[in-house]
C-alpha cells in the first residue's frame, strides 16, 4: 500500500477557500476535459512537476494537522483528481487512517467512483452546465459521466458543495440560473451552492503553453452581477 | 471589612496574594460580544479633546515639555483633560501629552531630545542636576570595558539601556486597589525589620531599597491626595478600583521613562469589582464600559521624552503599555471575563490604536466565543498580538503578564533586567573577516582567523562562528552586569519595586537580531556554493552564491534546524557567565523596528542580502523567501525552542490578505481562530496578526490623510502607520504578505 506514484502539480499548504476551514490543497495533474475557461491548462497533461507516493503526500499533509481544527483538512484538486484513481484512492485511505477530513474538488469525471467516494467526506462538484449541449460545448465531452457521478453521490449520501462558473454571454442570465436552480433543488445533502465569476487571470498560461485560447475576447465576469445571480440561486433553495 | 464585602477566600487576606484573590472571586464569561455598550457622551467628549491634541502632537512632533521639574512620583501638580467629563483622573504632568524630563538615566539623552524638538532645559534645574547628581549613564561608562565600548561602537551590541530607563518592569498595580497603600507599607516595614540580623552588602542594599520603596508609597498617597483621593485604604467599588490601580501605574510613568512601561494583567482583576457592583445594582453595563474606556484613554496618552535616534530604533513613539488578556488557570479554567471583552471593545469605542498594547494570552482551552471575538477584532483593527499561554503558564504560573512585546514574568514576583540585543549577522561576518568590522574596518574581536578560502567551507565557518559567539557572549554579559548594577544604583525604580515582593526573582533578558539572515547564510554556505568577494584589505564586502539552498520559512528541517541549534548554542554560551544579583539568563528573538537600523549597520551577508538591507523583524523569515504558503512559514518559526532557550520570547509578525482568510466574515473569523490554534499547538510563542492588503499600505503612504488611524502590528507592538519613517514604511511593505495561495 502507498507504493504507486502520483503526478502532482503543486501542494498549497494553507488554502482557506477550497472547502471548509484551513486546508492543504493537493493539485493533481491530468484532466480529460478541455473546458473553454479552464484557468489551469498546465494541469491537462498527465506528467506533473513532482512525483510523490501516497505516503509522502500524507506525511506532508500531517504537518499541518494542528491547523485543521474542527472542519479543516485536505482537498484534492487539479486538474481532475479522479484522473489518477489508483493513487487518489490510496492517498484518501491513508488520510482517513490519520483522521483527516477529505474533500474532492472535481468535475465528476469517473465511471466507478464508489470506492473513492467511500473515503471522501465532501465532494466539491463543479457543474460545467446542467444543459447537455452547453456542457458539451464547454468541456468537449458528453454530460453523461457527470450525471452518473452525481447520481452515485446522491445514492451514497455524500455531502456536496456545488459550484458553477458564470461566463459573460454564455450563462450569465437569470433564466439560465433559474434553470440551474431547478436542476439543483431536488438534490439532497447539498451544503453550499456558489457561482464563481469567470476571471481572466489564467489566460497568460495559454500563451506560455502556446495553446489557443477560445475566450480571448471575453471580459472577466462582473462580480456584482455574479453576486446578484448567486443570491437569486440561493434564495429559498434549501430552507 | 467593608471594601472586601462578598469577596471569598482567605489566603489573600492574610498576605499579599492577588492571584489567590482572582482565582477565588472571578466570574468566567463564555458568552459572545452582544452585551457590550457604546461609549457614553462623557467618554466621547474626553476622547474628542484628546484626538485634537494628538493631531497637534503629530504635526509638532511633541506637544509640550515640563522643563523645570524633574521626574518623580509627586513632583507635578494635578492635570486634567476635561475635568467635568473625566471619570478616571490623573496625568503624568499638569497637562495632557506634556512630557517629563527624566535625567536619572543620562543627561546627554535629555539634552539631545530637547534640542531636537527645539527646547532647552531650564538653566537652574540643569545646573543643579549636573552639579550634584551622578546619572546611570555616568556610572555605566565609568565601568565599561574597552571590549564593550568597541562592540557598542560598531553596532554589535545595540539599544543597550545604558543611557535611559531600562523599563520592562511590571509593578503589580492591582495591589493598590485590593489592599490600599497603608497595608502595602505595613508589609514593606515588616520586610525591612526582617533583614537586620546580618549586615552584608546584600542586606544593606536590600534595606536601602525597601526604605526607598516606602518613601515612594508615601509619595503616591500624596500625589493621589492632590487629585482628591485617599488611597490609603482598599478600593470600595469598581470606580475606585480602576482609579486606585491607575494611580499605581501613573506613579510608575511619572517616576520612570523605561522603553516599555507595561501595565500587567488587570482586566479580570477589575472585573471582580465591576461584577460586584453590577450585581448590587449600583452601576450599569454602560457605566462599566465608561470606566474602562476612560481608563484606556489615560493609557493612550502616556508619553516619554525620546531622542530621534531612539525613534529610529523604535518607531511611532511607543510606550508598551502592554496588557495581557485571557489565558487559563493551572486547572485549565479560562480566565476570561466580561472585562476581557470590555478592554478589547475600546478598539471599537475609541477606534484602533497601538496603546495599550493588547496582548491575548491564547490557550486551546479559551472559550470559543472569546477566540472568535479576538479574531473579529484582529481582522477589524490589526491591533492585537497573541502569545501562547500553554507554553508560558507552565513556567510562570497563571498570574504572569507580558512586559514590552513578548517578555513574560509573574506579576509582582519576578522582574526583568532588560538587555536589548546583539547582532548575530554581524557576528557571522566577524567569523569570516577575522573579527574585523566589515563597515568600519576596526578590529573588534581578537584571536579570530581571517578566512581566505575561495569558497566558504561550512564546517570551518561554523567553527570560527562558535569562537566568535563565545567572545560575544562574554562581552554581552559583562555589559549587562554593569548596566544593571548602575541602574539599580542611580536610577532605581522605587515606585514600581514597591509593587513587587521584596527582592523578587530576576530575569536577565538577552536578545538576538538578524536570526533569519544568519540561518539562510549558513544554509547557503552548506547547501550552495558561496564565494566571498574581498576588498583590497582582504575584508569580505559581498558574496556570490551559486546554486540553490533551502531557506528558513518553508517548513524545511534541513535549514530550520540550523536556527534551532544556533539559538540553543548561543543561550548555552550566555549561561556559562554568572549574572548580577543571581539573575536567571533568558533570551529573546525580537527586534521591534530596530531590524531596519541593524540592517543598515551590517554589510552584505552570505545569504545574498545586500549591504545595508533591512533584516527581517524578530524571528520572521526574510522578506519574500517564505514561498511555501502561510502555514509553512508559521511552522518554521514555531520550531524555535521557547522553554529553556528563548524564554524571553520569539516574535513573529504575520500579514495576510483578507480574501485569503476566507470569503465571508464568518469564514475569516473561523479560519483565523484555526490558524492561531494550530500555530500555538505547534509550540510557537508569539504572533502579531495583520489582516490587510499591501495595496492599502501603499495607498496610505501616498495619501496619509485618508488613513489617520491606520494601525498595524509591527514586531511586538502596534503603531499608527503614519508615525513610521518613510524607510520603515517601505520595509513594512516589503514584508511577505500571504496572499495568493
Amino acid at each position: 500500500m502507498g507504493k504507486c506514484k502520483g503526478q502532482i502539480h503543486s501542494i498549497e499548504t494553507s488554502g482557506m477557500v477550497d472547502g471548509p476551514g484551513i486546508r492543504v490543497v493537493v493539485f493533481m495533474q491530468g484532466c480529460t476535459l478541455r473546458c473553454l475557461y479552464c484557468h489551469n491548462p498546465d494541469t491537462w497533461i498527465s506528467k506533473g512537476k513532482f512525483e510523490m507516493t501516497p505516503l509522502e503526500v500524507v506525511e506532508k499533509v500531517k504537518k499541518y494537522k494542528n491547523y485543521f481544527g474542527k472542519n479543516g483538512g485536505v482537498t484534492f484538486s487539479g486538474g481532475e483528481p479522479l484522473f489518477q484513481k489508483e493513487f487518489l484512492l490510496e492517498t484518501l485511505k491513508l488520510c482517513k487512517m490519520e483522521g483527516i477530513h477529505t474533500a474532492l474538488d472535481t468535475a465528476g469525471i469517473c465511471e466507478d467512483p464508489e470506492e473513492i467516494l467511500s473515503y471522501t467526506d465532501l465532494v466539491i462538484l463543479d457543474i460545467k452546465s446542467y444543459k447537455p449541449d452547453l456542457y458539451e460545448n464547454i468541456t468537449r465531452k458528453k454530460i453523461d459521466t457527470f450525471l452518473h457521478f452525481l447520481e452515485i453521490c446522491q445514492k451514497m449520501n455524500k455531502k456536496l458543495w456545488l459550484r458553477s462558473v458564470i461566463v459573460p454571454g454564455m450563462n450569465d442570465t437569470e433564466e439560465y440560473v433559474l434553470g440551474l436552480k431547478n436542476f439543483i433543488s431536488p438534490l439532497k445533502n447539498v451544503e453550499k451552492v456558489e457561482l464563481l465569476p469567470y476571471e481572466t487571470l489564467g489566460v497568460h498560461k495559454y500563451n506560455d503553453l502556446q495553446i489557443p485560447y477560445s475566450l480571448q475576447n471575453v471580459d472577466a465576469m462582473n462580480k456584482e452581477k455574479c453576486n446578484k445571480l448567486n443570491t437569486l440561486l440561493n434564495e429559498g433553495l434549501y430552507e | 471589612m467593608d471594601a472586601w464585602r462578598k469577596f471569598k477566600g482567605n489566603i489573600w487576606k492574610e498576605k499579599i496574594d492577588v492571584s489567590d484573590f482572582i482565582l477565588n472571586n472571578y466570574t468566567l464569561y463564555e458568552g459572545d460580544d452582544t452585551f457590550l455598550e457604546k461609549p457614553t457622551s462623557k467618554t466621547k467628549k474626553v476622547w474628542q479633546v484628546c484626538e485634537e491634541l494628538l493631531q497637534k502632537e503629530l504635526e509638532k512632533g511633541i506637544l509640550d515639555i515640563d522643563l523645570k521639574t524633574v521626574s518623580g512620583i509627586h513632583n507635578f501638580k494635578p492635570g486634567y483633560i476635561d475635568k467635568e467629563n473625566e471619570v478616571i483622573f490623573g496625568l503624568q504632568t499638569d497637562a495632557p501629552l506634556k512630557r517629563i524630563v527624566n535625567p536619572f538615566g543620562g543627561i546627554r539623552m535629555v539634552e539631545s531630545a530637547l534640542k531636537s524638538y527645539g527646547y532647552a532645559w531650564d538653566k537652574e534645574t540643569a545646573k543643579h542636576f549636573k552639579t550634584y547628581r551622578k546619572t546611570h549613564n555616568d556610572g555605566v561608562f565609568d565601568a565599561y570595558t574597552s571590549d564593550i565600548k568597541k562592540a557598542r561602537h560598531v553596532g554589535l551590541l545595540t539599544g543597550l539601556p545604558d543611557a535611559y530607563g531600562r523599563g520592562r518592569i511590571i509593578g503589580d498595580y492591582r495591589r493598590v486597589a485590593l489592599y490600599g497603600i497603608d497595608f502595602l507599607m505595613e508589609e514593606k516595614r515588616k520586610d525591612l525589620y526582617s533583614v537586620e540580623d546580618v549586615i552584608t552588602e546584600y542586606t544593606i542594599r536590600l534595606r536601602e531599597e525597601i526604605s526607598m520603596q516606602l518613601k515612594a508609597l508615601q509619595e503616591m498617597k500624596d500625589m493621589a491626595f492632590d487629585y482628591g483621593f485617599d488611597i490609603s485604604n482598599p478600593a470600595k467599588n469598581a470606580k475606585e478600583a480602576v482609579q486606585w490601580l491607575y494611580f499605581g501605574y501613573l506613579a510608575a510613568i511619572k517616576e520612570n521613562n523605561g522603553a516599555a512601561m507595561s501595565l500587567g494583567r488587570t482586566s479580570t482583576f477589575l472585573d471582580i469589582y465591576i461584577q460586584r457592583d453590577l450585581e448590587d445594582g449600583t452601576i450599569t453595563e454602560e457605566d462599566a464600559q465608561e470606566l474602562i474606556d476612560q481608563f484606556i484613554i489615560k493609557l493612550r496618552i502616556a508619553r516619554h521624552l525620546r531622542t530621534p535616534d531612539y525613534n529610529e530604533l523604535f518607531a511611532g513613539d511607543p510606550t508598551w503599555v502592554t496588557e495581557a488578556i485571557g489565558g487559563v488557570t493551572e486547572k485549565l479554567a479560562p480566565l476570561v471575563t466580561k472585562n476581557s471583552y470590555r478592554y478589547l471593545h475600546t478598539l471599537t469605542n475609541l477606534g484602533p490604536a497601538p496603546e495599550p498594547n493588547m496582548t491575548v494570552l491564547w490557550s486551546s482551552h479559551l472559550p470559543e466565543n472569546f477566540k472568535k471575538y479576538c479574531a473579529k477584532m484582529s481582522i477589524a483593527t490589526d491591533a492585537i498580538q497573541y502569545e501562547n499561554d500553554d507554553i508560558m503558564r507552565p513556567i510562570h504560573g497563571s498570574d504572569y503578564a507580558i512586559a514590552c512585546c513578548v517578555s513574560a514574568m509573574t506579576v509582582g514576583k519576578q522582574m526583568q533586567f532588560f538587555g536589548a540585543r546583539c547582532n548575530l549577522a554581524k557576528a557571522l561576518l566577524y567569523a569570516i573577516n577575522g573579527g574585523v568590522d566589515e563597515k568600519k574596518g576596526d578590529l573588534v574581536l581578537s584571536g579570530i582567523d581571517k578566512m581566505e578560502d575561495k569558497i566558504l567551507d561550512y564546517d570551518k565557518v561554523m567553527k570560527s562562528y562558535d569562537l566568535v559567539l563565545d567572545k560575544v557572549a562574554k562581552t554581552y554579559v559583562d555589559a549587562m552586569n554593569i548596566i544593571h548594577y548602575m541602574h539599580d544604583k542611580y536610577a532605581y525604580e522605587a515606585g514600581q519595586m514597591a509593587f513587587h515582593d521584596t527582592d523578587p526573582e530576576k530575569l536577565m533578558a538577552f536578545g538576538v537580531a538578524g536570526l533569519s539572515v544568519v540561518i539562510d547564510s549558513l544554509s547557503a554556505i552548506r547547501y550552495a556554493k558561496v564565494k566571498p568577494i574581498r576588498d583590497e584589505n582582504g575584508i569580505t564586502i559581498d558574496f556570490e552564491i551559486e546554486g540553490e539552498y533551502p531557506k528558513f520559512g518553508n517548513d524545511d528541517d534541513r535549514v530550520d534546524e540550523i536556527g534551532v541549534k544556533l539559538v540553543s548554542d548561543f543561550y548555552q554560551k550566555l549561561s556559562t557567565h554568572p549574572l548580577y544579583r543571581d539573575a536567571k539568563h533568558t533570551l529573546s528573538v525580537l527586534t521591534i523596528t530596530s531590524n531596519v537600523v541593524y540592517g543598515k549597520k551590517t554589510g552584505a551577508t552570505p545569504d545574498g542580502r545586500k549591504d545595508g538591507e533591512a533584516f527581517a523583524p524578530g524571528a520572521n523569515p526574510m522578506h519574500g523567501r517564505d514561498e511555501s504558503g502561510a502555514l509553512a512559514s508559521l511552522n518554521s518559526v514555531a520550531k524555535l525552542p521557547y522553554a529553556c532557550v528563548c524564554e524571553d520570547g520569539i516574535s513573529n509578525t504575520f500579514s495576510i490578505a483578507p480574501n485569503t482568510l476566507g470569503h465571508s466574515d464568518t469564514e475569516q473569523i473561523q479560519n483565523l481562530v484555526s490558524l492561531l490554534d494550530g500555530y500555538f499547538k505547534q509550540g510557537a510563542h508569539h504572533l502579531n496578526v495583520n489582516v490587510l492588503n499591501r495595496a492599502m499600505l501603499e495607498d496610505a503612504m501616498e495619501n496619509p490623510q485618508k488613513y489617520p488611524n491606520l494601525t498595524i502590528r509591527i514586531s511586538g507592538y502596534a503603531v499608527h502607520f503614519n508615525r513610521l519613517s518613510h524607510e520603515q514604511q517601505l520595509e513594512v511593505i516589503r514584508r511577505t504578505f500571504h496572499g495568493k495561495m
